[in-house]
Parts: structure tokens; C-alpha cells; sequence
């Protein structure tokens, strides 16, 4: 029973595994339509400078989407990953800038800190027994007003720490490989998303979010301390959005702590459309990637087509009800 | 009776040391329209270096964005239950607060609008820069920049606030009314720096001919030089308010300038009018509070360095 159990909901050659990489394969399928149209109809559109454009300004909205895939493959839901990068942005900014700390201490103290409020999230649905989506819409309000309180309302400034570009737009790679001008707030992104690959596909980690996914109950009774494993997740989303806080803050050379609002929803929704399934137990983070750029590159094409801001929100909405009922059909032939 | 009671306890207040200016201690709440923005804390110094000067009290607050109209209506209904003796006022939506302020015009309490004007004739005056001329002068800026001809584009902060309409419509009248040989390619709305970071870069693709790009507030101006100094792009750029990036990215020649307001102005003009209003003193209907462009050349001037904020 156990193994069974285990085995089918996480990784490893099931049927719901493969339905995600089918849905995958399909979103996959999607970005290189999009790409191709607005390449054919969207003059300007196929540059490498306008590729460059749209890969960071995926980068915060992919780590969010990684951020909130590992809730919500276990089965949960994280709606405070956006306050939660603004509120990581401003301890970078108190540490470096107030404090006058080294720059990794600053990285560091970022991502522990965005853990240890993921973790009160945890901890909090896991022993308070309070469901994941009002535990985190109160950590979003929480976090929203932290950040606001510890800038004191005001934005917090990098100039003391030249180094700070190098978390986002400067781009390192450019110097050893000349014309590969890709910023290092992209490299960031896929350095994130690859371990992140790789801790819920190949370690208990991941075979364990998996399982609190699929059938949570079935995980208790199997022995698995359910709670632990639950606050761990919600630690890992909250040091994965202290992450995506050092990348937007390095690009804006400053904490905004007004920033980070509705930030959730579109990290949310890249994980849909790269099908994570909200019912949990199934998602992958490649898919994840794969919507943040569908939702990045419909927003370039539209605008280098000149096609208005309200346009492009309503399209956004569009695909993901489409890829939602993409889920709902695959499940049914699963 | 309650009234009563209050006005002694801070009566007793004044007594006992106070700045005894007016005879009745006097509380105004200023009701902002966000408390995040820069901006919005100058407007709240100014207020309260009024307030001090004419020994009032004041309650600055506001929503925690200028999206919340609801939120914003809450804390007016709350304020105008605490019976003040005057309320200053910064509507996010010019007519859907107008029945709150109609409650505390009944219940006698003077009202100072400011920054955005209300569509009604409760408030006594409205303390606020003239965006429409404001935003013009952005226009002659940009246009004089560029030789006044090819093309150019805008940031606007918002697509339904008075001061994004006032600023858009300002910048691109006064483009159609004076430069003929200047062609708007492109209006895009963005108030999140990062949005509009990305916005710009996008504008920038799609019209490789732009010559300049005006952003209208503090948000967007940020992201417009975030892109300007991530594509290397050497065209003009002019912003809208102050705060450090803006600043810096003026004195390294990334943005050409920027059109300030007087946010200080605007908070010591709400609480001043407001302490005219309790003495029966006659108000303009509005009161233009002065805006100012400012560049590399000008930014260290002390009239415009006094209402600069980081």
C-alpha cells in the first residue's frame, strides 16, 4: 500500500506523471506557436535584443512560478509569494545598504528570512489546521505591511553596494562568451529551476511533496510526518521568493516596498498553463518555466504589435481557463 | 456633550503645554491617497510642518495603493466619524466618494480637497498642481529636445485616475496643438516600475524610431530609465516627480529631466486653507500649488531641491 502509493503519485514512469509531460509537451507546443506567429506578423518582433526583452522579464514571474509550483504540487496553495519577494527585497536593502553587510551575508540573510516566513505559513496550516488558501492570503497581508514597515514606506537603495547589478541585469555570461548578452537575473531563473527539477523529481524531498499531494491522508497513514514535510515545502517557496526578490531588486537598484501586488496570481497562473495541476500531485517545474514565458512572450508580441495593456490581461485570462480545461480533459482519459 | 468633554480634555492638553495658537485645540485628519510613494510622504511633511506652525493636530493616512477606493472610503467614513473640526481629502476616484463627503459636509466639517480634485462643489478648495500644465510642459520639454519633429511615446501611471488622465491628455494635446512634425506611436499604461521596465523595452522594439518617451509619475519614470540604461538606448527620456533613481538617473544624463510638483506645497496649502476654513476666512475654488521642470542645470537650486524628495 504504501509503496504503491508513493510510487504512482510522484515520479517514475506513472500515468499521472505522464499526463503532466503531455500537458507540458502541449504548452511547449503553445510557445513555439506564439513565438512563431508574432516572429511571421509582429514586425521587430524576432530580434535577439527583443528575446533577450523577454527572457527578464520572465525572470521574476519564473522563480514566483517555481516558488508556488513545489505548494502546489503538495496539494497547497501560496498566495503570498508576491509580498513575500517585496518584503525579502527590503531585508536585502536593511542588510546591505542600513546595515552595511557584505553582499553574500545580504543573499543569504534574504532567503533564510523568506524561509522563515514560508515556514510560519507552514507551520501554521500544518498545526493550526488553517487551509493554505487563508493561511497565506493572510502571510501576503502580513508580509505587505512588514515590508512596509520595515522601509518605513520608503524605497531602500543599492548605490552602496556597486556589486548589486550582478544579481540581475549585469550579464556575466557576455564576458566569457562575447554576444551572449544574456542578463544574469535569467541565469538566476534557470539555476533555480533546475534544482528545483531535481529536488522534486529525484530526492525525498520530492517524492514526499508529491505524496502529500496526491493523498495526504494516505501519507499519514503510511507514516510520513505529514506537518514537517508541509512546513518544509512552504519554507522552500518562501526562500525561493527571497530569491526573485534579489533579482527584482537588482534590476530596479532599489526595494520598491510597494511592489509585489498581484505578483502571486501571475506566478500562479504559469504554473497552471504549464500543468500543474491545482488539485496537486502533479506538476513539474520545466512546465512552470514554460508558462511564465507563454505569459511573457503574449505580452511582448502584443505590445510590439501595439495592441493595448487591457487586450493582453484579457487574452492572459483566456489561456488559462483553456489550460485548465487542457488538465481537467487530460485527467479524464488518465 | 461628547463634544464638550473632548474639547476640554485637550483644552487641558494646551494647558498643559501645547503651542497655544488657536483657542480651541483643532484636529484635522488628511486623508491621502497612499502613504507608499515619496510623493506622498513630502505631502505629509509639509502638512505637518503646517500643522506645527499653526499648533493644530493632524492624522496623515491613506490607503496602501492607489488602487484601494474602497479601503479609502473606509478610512474617510472613519475620520468623519471622530468629528473633526476640518478634513483634507485626496480623492482616488473623483465621483465614487462623494456621497461620504456628503456626510460630513452635513455634519458641518470643512473640506480641503487635494492632489486630485472631487466632481462636486463640497470641498471648500482644492490645493493641486495643474497637471493638464503640467504634463504640457513635459511635452515643450521632450519636443524642444528631440528638434521638434519624428516620433515619440508616453508611460502613463494609470488610465483612470484625474492625474493620469490629466497628465496624458495634457502631454498629448499640447504635442498635437504645437508640434505638427511629431508623431505619438505609442500610449502604454504602467504604474509598477518593473512593468513599466519592460513596457518601454517592448515600445522600444516595436519602433526602433523613437526619439523620446514620457513616463508621468514616479513608477513609471523608474522603469523608463531601468530600460533606457538596460538597452543603452541614448534617446530622451522625461519623468515625472522625484525620488532617488529619478534623480540619479538625471545627473547621469539617462533621463533628460523632470517635471516636479510641490508636494510640501500641496500639504502645508490642505492644512493652511483648512485652518482658514474653521476661522470663516473666503478659499479660491482652487489653489494651484506650482509645479517646476527641473534638469542637471537647475537641480541643485534651493527652490528645487527643497521640493525634491529621495
Amino acid at each position: 500500500m504504501t509503496d504503491t502509493t508513493l510510487k504512482t503519485s510522484g515520479w517514475g514512469g506513472s500515468r499521472l506523471f505522464t499526463t503532466a509531460t503531455v500537458q507540458k509537451a502541449v504548452a511547449f507546443v503553445v510557445l513555439i506557436a506564439l513565438l512563431a506567429f508574432f516572429g511571421l506578423f509582429a514586425p521587430n518582433f524576432a530580434t535577439w535584443s527583443n528575446m533577450v526583452g523577454i527572457m527578464q522579464a520572465t525572470a521574476v514571474n519564473g522563480v514566483l512560478g517555481v516558488a508556488v509550483t513545489f505548494v502546489i504540487i503538495s496539494g497547497g496553495i501560496d498566495l503570498s509569494i508576491g509580498t513575500m519577494m517585496t518584503l525579502t527585497a527590503v531585508v536585502a536593502g536593511l542588510l546591505l545598504t542600513n546595515l552595511g553587510m557584505p553582499l553574500p551575508l545580504g543573499i543569504i540573510g534574504a532567503i533564510l528570512f523568506g524561509a522563515f516566513m514560508g515556514s510560519i505559513s507552514g507551520a501554521v496550516i500544518a498545526y493550526m489546521k488553517i487551509p493554505p488558501f487563508i493561511a497565506t492570503l493572510g502571510m501576503m497581508q502580513i508580509a505587505r505591511g512588514l515590508a512596509l514597515v520595515f522601509s518605513g514606506a520608503t524605497p531602500i537603495y543599492f548605490n552602496d553596494t556597486p556589486n548589486y547589478g550582478l544579481l540581475s541585469p549585469v550579464s556575466s555570461i557576455s564576458a566569457l562568451i562575447p554576444g551572449l548578452e544574456i542578463p544574469n537575473g535569467v541565469l538566476i531563473m534557470f539555476a533555480v529551476a533546475a534544482v528545483s527539477s531535481i529536488v522534486l523529481t529525484r530526492t525525498i524531498v520530492g517524492r514526499m511533496i508529491f505524496a502529500l499531494g496526491s493523498n495526504e491522508e494516505a501519507a499519514r497513514l503510511s507514516g510520513i510526518k505529514v506537518n514537517r514535510w508541509k512546513i518544509l515545502t512552504y519554507a522552500i517557496s518562501g526562500g525561493i521568493c527571497g530569491v526573485a526578490g534579489l533579482i527584482v531588486s537588482a534590476r530596479l537598484n532599489s526595494a520598491q516596498p510597494a511592489l509585489g501586488l498581484g505578483y502571486e496570481l501571475d506566478a500562479i497562473a504559469a504554473a497552471v498553463i504549464g500543468g500543474t495541476s491545482l488539485s496537486g500531485g502533479r506538476g513539474t517545474v520545466t512546465g512552470t518555466i514554460i508558462g511564465a514565458f507563454i505569459m511573457s512572450v503574449l505580452t511582448n508580441g502584443l505590445r510590439v504589435m501595439g495592441v493595448q495593456e487591457e487586450w493582453k490581461i484579457v487574452v492572459t485570462g483566456a489561456i488559462i481557463i483553456v489550460a485548465v480545461f487542457i488538465d481537467i480533459v487530460l485527467r479524464r482519459k488518465a | 456633550m461628547k463634544k464638550t468633554i473632548l474639547t476640554s480634555a485637550l483644552a487641558l492638553g494646551l494647558a498643559m503645554g501645547a503651542a497655544p495658537v488657536v483657542a480651541q485645540e483643532t484636529y484635522f485628519p488628511i486623508i491621502a491617497k497612499g502613504f507608499s510613494h515619496q510623493f506622498w510622504q513630502a505631502v505629509k511633511a509639509g502638512a505637518e510642518e503646517a500643522a506645527t506652525r499653526n499648533g493644530v493636530t493632524i492624522t496623515f493616512e491613506g490607503p496602501n495603493t492607489e488602487a484601494e477606493i474602497d479601503r479609502q472610503t473606509d478610512i474617510l467614513n472613519a475620520a468623519i466619524a471622530k468629528a473633526p473640526q476640518g478634513l483634507g481629502f485626496a480623492a482616488l476616484d473623483s465621483q465614487a466618494q462623494v456621497p461620504a463627503l456628503q456626510q460630513a459636509a452635513d455634519a458641518g466639517i470643512p473640506i480641503v480637497a487635494f492632489d486630485s480634485g472631487v466632481e462636486s462643489d463640497l470641498p471648500l478648495t482644492t490645493c493641486s498642481t495643474d497637471n493638464i500644465a503640467a504634463a504640457a510642459a513635459a511635452a515643450d520639454a521632450l519636443a524642444k529636445a528631440i528638434g521638434e519633429e519624428g516620433q515619440i511615446a508616453a508611460v502613463i501611471h494609470d488610465q483612470t485616475s484625474a492625474t493620469g488622465i490629466g497628465r496624458r491628455d495634457g502631454f498629448l494635446n499640447r504635442i498635437a496643438e504645437a508640434y505638427p512634425n511629431i508623431e505619438v506611436v505609442d500610449v502604454q499604461y504602467a504604474n509598477d516600475a518593473l512593468k513599466a521596465a519592460d513596457n518601454v523595452k517592448a515600445m522600444l522594439q516595436a519602433n526602433p524610431d523613437i526619439k523620446g518617451i514620457f513616463a508621468s509619475n514616479e513608477g513609471s519614470a523608474i522603469g523608463l530609465s531601468v530600460a533606457l540604461r538596460e538597452t543603452g538606448s541614448d534617446i530622451v527620456g522625461v519623468g515625472f516627480d522625484s525620488g532617488r533613481t529619478q534623480k540619479d538617473a538625471i545627473m547621469d544624463g539617462t533621463l533628460l529631466g523632470a517635471i516636479t510638483q510641490n508636494p510640501v506645497g500641496i500639504g502645508q496649502c490642505v492644512v493652511d486653507s483648512l485652518v482658514k476654513a474653521t476661522k470663516g476666512e473666503e478659499l479660491p475654488e482652487v489653489i494651484d500649488t506650482g509645479f517646476y521642470w527641473y534638469d542637471q542645470s537647475n537641480m541643485a537650486d534651493p527652490t528645487i531641491a527643497a521640493v525634491l524628495y529621495d
